[in-house]
């Protein structure tokens, strides 16, 4: 039980219970699991403008999932405060070999601290990885209509086909982007 | 439009979405969901451990939607249950926004949850790319008129 806690979840452990956030939602609330819908929250809150899609009203459309993932961030805080992993990432050799092409050789913690730090935002790989990168994913999920959580996980699990073609579309911009544009980029 | 906003609800009490995202939190953190080598790695098809946790993910939330379904009673506070289907439309949407989303996926290597899970495990310049999404998100909306659907 120690054990669970001191070390990193196989995906047989991180799947299931990833995937009960969605009855937990439904049967608490009736509420659709979906992260991305958040961005358009924050929008409708501080910077609605004349536009039609952020006047709704956001509290009540959007307090519980604002209140999740500002949940989510506690939980991250706490995973890695009293839970965290000992060990570093048991990352595939080859994935090992194919960063270092790239030029990253320092595999600890969860991101290439190099790039994701407040003095690699200075570099161009910097804005280029978190900038960018941030700005196709609210982009990209709001056109789709829905992320990771909305598309892949309560929509496939809802059997919708929408959410296949979404998710379809998720993995060939997240191939594209690595074995076609990374190369130009690092 | 299938992200019209539910408005019929009151926000209701709120703390046990608090604790779903605490446990939420936990799990990605745990499973290393929320690393950008563990993303690297299964777009480059090296790895079994992400494809692992999102096929599970997605079985488990199948078959709970099939007993909530079939179960057809409301949610604990009262709500009703109810899933909709999301429209295909042209499918225009979903193919290119999809793409779109999976570009920044690999760049940040992280997807929305993440990302705010990921400032919680002190990578706080991660708050840029959280502005950063909100900004797309917004242009999106700007913009949303004058796009294919």
């Amino acid at each position: 039980m120690i054990e669970l806690f001191s070390q990193a979840w196989p995906w047989y452990v991180a799947g299931p219970l990833t995937g009960l956030v969605v009855p937990m939602l439904l049967l608490v609330g009736g509420r659709m699991f979906g992260v991305s819908e958040n961005m358009r929250h924050i929008c409708a809150a501080a910077i609605p403008g004349k536009i039609p899609f952020f006047n709704y009203d956001w509290k009540t459309a959007g307090g519980w999932n604002l209140t999740m993932i500002f949940g989510a961030m506690i939980g991250g805080f706490i995973a890695a405060t009293w839970l965290g992993n000992p060990d570093p990432i048991a990352l595939s050799e080859a994935t090992k070999g194919d960063l270092a092409q790239l030029g990253i050789t320092n595999f600890d913690g969860l991101v290439p601290e190099s790039i994701f730090s407040w003095t690699g935002l200075t570099s161009l790989k910097g804005v280029l990885l978190i900038v960018v990168g941030g700005f196709f994913i609210g982009f990209g999920s709001r056109y789709a209509g829905g992320c990771t959580s909305g598309h892949a996980i309560m929509g496939l699990g809802n059997l919708q086909l929408p959410s296949l073609i979404a998710v379809l579309g998720f993995f060939a911009g997240g191939l594209l982007m690595t074995h076609v544009l990374f190369p130009f980029i690092f | 439009m299938n992200e019209k906003i539910m408005q019929n609800k009151s926000t209701g009490r709120l703390w046990p979405y608090a604790l779903i995202g605490i446990y939420f939190g936990i799990v990605l953190t745990k499973g290393e969901v929320i690393s950008w080598f563990r993303i690297q790695e299964m777009f480059r098809f090296q790895s079994f451990h992400l494809y692992g946790v999102i096929g599970a993910a997605v079985a488990v939330a199948a078959l709970s939607i099939w007993l909530i379904k079939r179960r057809n009673a409301p949610a604990l506070d009262g709500s009703p249950v109810a899933i909709p289907s999301k429209r295909l439309g042209t499918g225009t949407r979903y193919w290119a926004g999809g793409t779109i989303f999976g570009l920044g996926w690999a760049l940040t290597g992280a997807c929305p949850g993440p990302l705010f899970i990921l400032v919680g495990n002190g990578v706080t310049v991660m708050l840029i790319a959280i502005v950063a999404a909100v900004a797309g998100t917004w242009t999106y909306g700007a913009l949303r008129p004058r796009l294919p659907h």
